[in-house]
């Protein structure tokens, strides 16, 4: 593995980070400790945690989270975005976009200097005109036609306001491509699946990055002078049948009406966590260009192709 | 000793004779085959030409250079469709090509006439910058974004090199150092009934404007032939409404069986004189003066060719 990044300009402050029981915050939380003091924020509680990670096992909305952004934290990374398709719907809402206002408002409050958010290129929308690489500036368009994404999407424009109001703030969102590795999102639960579905007639060509490798743009965007919206995308992209090619995944090929009709059902009956809208993403293209963070973050992917593949298989090899 | 049965008898016969027999039979077989493999083979050969193989390579070999494509262009995609495109382009049209080494070397825009229904034109000049060039081409051609909607066409589009017609895409080609093919006469040009063959329509001006910006030179392209290849008597808006498609033609010879084929008329691909405009892409008045320049260079070569032809079909 590529050595990580290495953080500068903390003072010696915490990187607070929220979320930071999922897949990827245990991965964060791991490649900081050693360089800086991590606070971590999570609902959830964290399970072998290192021994210097400091936990507050709080929901981001409470008073009780206030206190923890008071105790010498310099930079915040926020990774607790509830995604779960399954979860209520305005109860998510609720929770993913009150959450972050009262991040902000908190950063605001305690003078922290430095935010780092994680949105996902999933805002753009895979659409049958989008042009082959999306730049930050490209619209939002996510949340037509795929509701259970507008969460992420009104976070993505919330963030943005607060990163032109607080000026003195160095605030980064960052919209990686689909993140593949250990954590339990849905392309690395798709690629996961015994037999992978693609629909019949489409192979759009895909992006993926690696979750070591988004580790490593938080880490670059926690420099001190980084600010602004960055695409994070991985190696050059491949059609979708080259991917399950190179994973050796048995495929098959699906009318587009049949598999959507058919992913409804099997969504209402809680057969599959894959909401119908998602197909989309195996149907056009939704690809991003990310030469802006590799100018100003300095960012690379260090994984090729066949490794960021391989690592929705890691866990079953390690257990 | 017992007498031999029956069966002893005429497993001896099956070997003594029958066998050889068999064997005669299988081999007269294995020759037909073998001689219409070799007629297919031979056929393919002369429709692909000799070069086909080194064309190819010089293809291949450019997209491994660049660590493939990124809008999904597969060089293999180009072996698998080369008969049936050399088969319309070598032996139904017969294309003529004239002047395609006016083509220059890296980034360049073709600008054509759009004519005939289905985008065959498109396809044939492609044909004739793979199977006449030196060195052979890639045409990328931009198509609607319709298309990435319907199943097989999209990914057979992309598989071709063909691209969803934006400026973001386009520009993105240009910096590759690719080659365009430009309809700025676009779904207008396409399906233009019968009476207004070799008129060419309003052109759209989002080519030179990109063009200004990239400094890419401007190939103005005669299209001979693909005009009168199905005869449409108009477009239908209430049936392309009701099918949600862009157009619908009204083609009477789609009602004869075999007449879903186009007509084989004679293709002649014009290649003009290399265009280099400079100027501000934002001045309006400007670019308009441009874009009248290249549609006139493409009338004056589409005016020269119909007056050369003799004959629709030879």
């Amino acid at each position: 593995m590529m050595p990580p990044a290495s953080v500068r300009g903390l003072d010696g402050g915490a990187v607070l980070v929220t979320g930071v029981c999922g897949r990827l915050g245990k991965r964060l939380a791991r490649a900081l400790h050693r360089q800086c003091r991590v606070v971590g924020l999570d609902r959830r509680p964290f399970r072998d945690r290192p021994a210097d990670v400091e936990h507050h096992q709080v929901d981001l909305r409470s008073a009780r989270a206030r206190d923890v952004f008071a105790n010498g934290v310099s930079a915040v990374v926020h990774l607790g975005v509830d995604h779960d398709p399954r979860g209520d719907s305005a109860e998510h809402h609720t929770s993913n976009v009150t959450g972050v206002q009262k991040l902000f408002e908190h950063v605001e409050h305690f003078g922290i200097k430095k935010v780092v958010l994680l949105s996902s290129a999933n805002v753009y929308g895979p659409r049958p005109d989008n042009p082959q690489f999306l730049n930050e500036d490209a619209p939002l368009l996510g949340a037509g036609p795929f509701s259970q994404i507008r969460d992420l999407v009104e976070l993505d424009m919330g963030s943005q306001a607060y990163l032109w109001r607080l000026a003195d703030v160095a605030t980064v969102i960052l919209r990686p491509a689909h993140i593949l590795g250990t954590v339990k999102n849905a392309p690395s639960n798709y690629l996961r699946l015994p037999v992978v579905p693609t629909l019949l007639g489409f192979d759009p060509m895909m992006q993926a990055v690696h979750q070591d490798d988004v580790v490593r743009a938080i880490m670059l965007a926690l420099a001190p002078t980084a600010r602004g919206v960055y695409n994070v995308a991985g190696p050059p992209p491949v059609p979708l049948s080259r991917v399950i090619e190179l994973l050796e995944r048995a495929t098959v090929a699906v009318p587009h009406t049949v598999a959507r009709l058919g992913v409804e059902r099997l969504f209402r009956l809680r057969v599959t966590s894959f909401p119908a809208p998602e197909l989309d993403f195996i149907r056009y293209v939704c690809m991003i260009d990310d030469a802006r963070a590799r100018r100003d973050l300095g960012y690379a992917p260090a994984h090729g192709l066949v490794s960021t593949l391989c690592a929705v298989d890691e866990e079953r090899w390690l257990g | 000793m017992a007498q031999k049965t029956a069966l002893a008898r005429f497993t001896e016969a099956a070997y003594g004779r029958g066998l050889p027999l068999l064997r005669r039979v299988v081999d007269g077989a294995q020759r037909v085959v073998d001689g219409a493999q070799h007629a297919v083979d031979e056929v393919s050969q002369r429709l692909l030409g000799p070069d086909f193989e080194q064309r190819f390579r010089v293809l291949a070999d450019r997209y491994e250079r660049l660590g493939g494509d990124p809008f999904g262009f597969n060089p293999e995609a180009v072996r698998s469709a080369a008969l049936a495109s050399a088969f319309f382009h070598r032996a139904y049209f017969r294309t003529d090509v004239y002047d395609v080494d006016r083509v220059p070397e890296g980034r360049v825009m073709l600008v054509a006439n759009h004519s005939g229904q289905i985008p065959i034109d498109a396809a044939i000049i492609g044909c004739a910058l793979f199977f006449d060039a030196n060195p052979p081409r890639i045409t990328r051609a931009m198509v609607d974004k319709w298309t990435a909607t319907l199943p097989f066409v999209s990914k057979f589009f992309s598989r071709m090199g063909q691209v969803v017609g934006l400026p973001e895409n386009a520009r993105r080609l240009l910096d590759m150092e690719e080659l365009l093919l430009v309809f700025p006469e676009g779904m207008r040009g396409v399906s233009k009934p019968f009476e207004e063959r070799y008129q060419l329509q309003e052109f759209g001006r989002g080519f030179m404007r990109l063009a200004l910006e990239t400094k890419t030179p401007i190939v103005p392209v005669g299209v001979i032939g693909a005009e009168e290849q199905y005869l449409s008597l108009g477009r239908a808006s209430w049936a392309a409404r009701a099918f949600g498609l862009p157009v619908f033609p009204l083609i009477p010879q789609m009602l004869v069986p075999g007449g879903q084929l186009p007509l084989p008329t004679k293709y002649r691909i014009f290649f003009g004189e290399p265009l280099y405009f400079e100027g501000d892409p934002d001045d309006a008045t400007g670019v308009a003066d441009k874009v009248y320049l290249v549609r006139e260079a493409v009338a004056h070569i589409l005016r020269r060719g119909l007056a050369q032809r003799r004959s629709i079909f030879l």
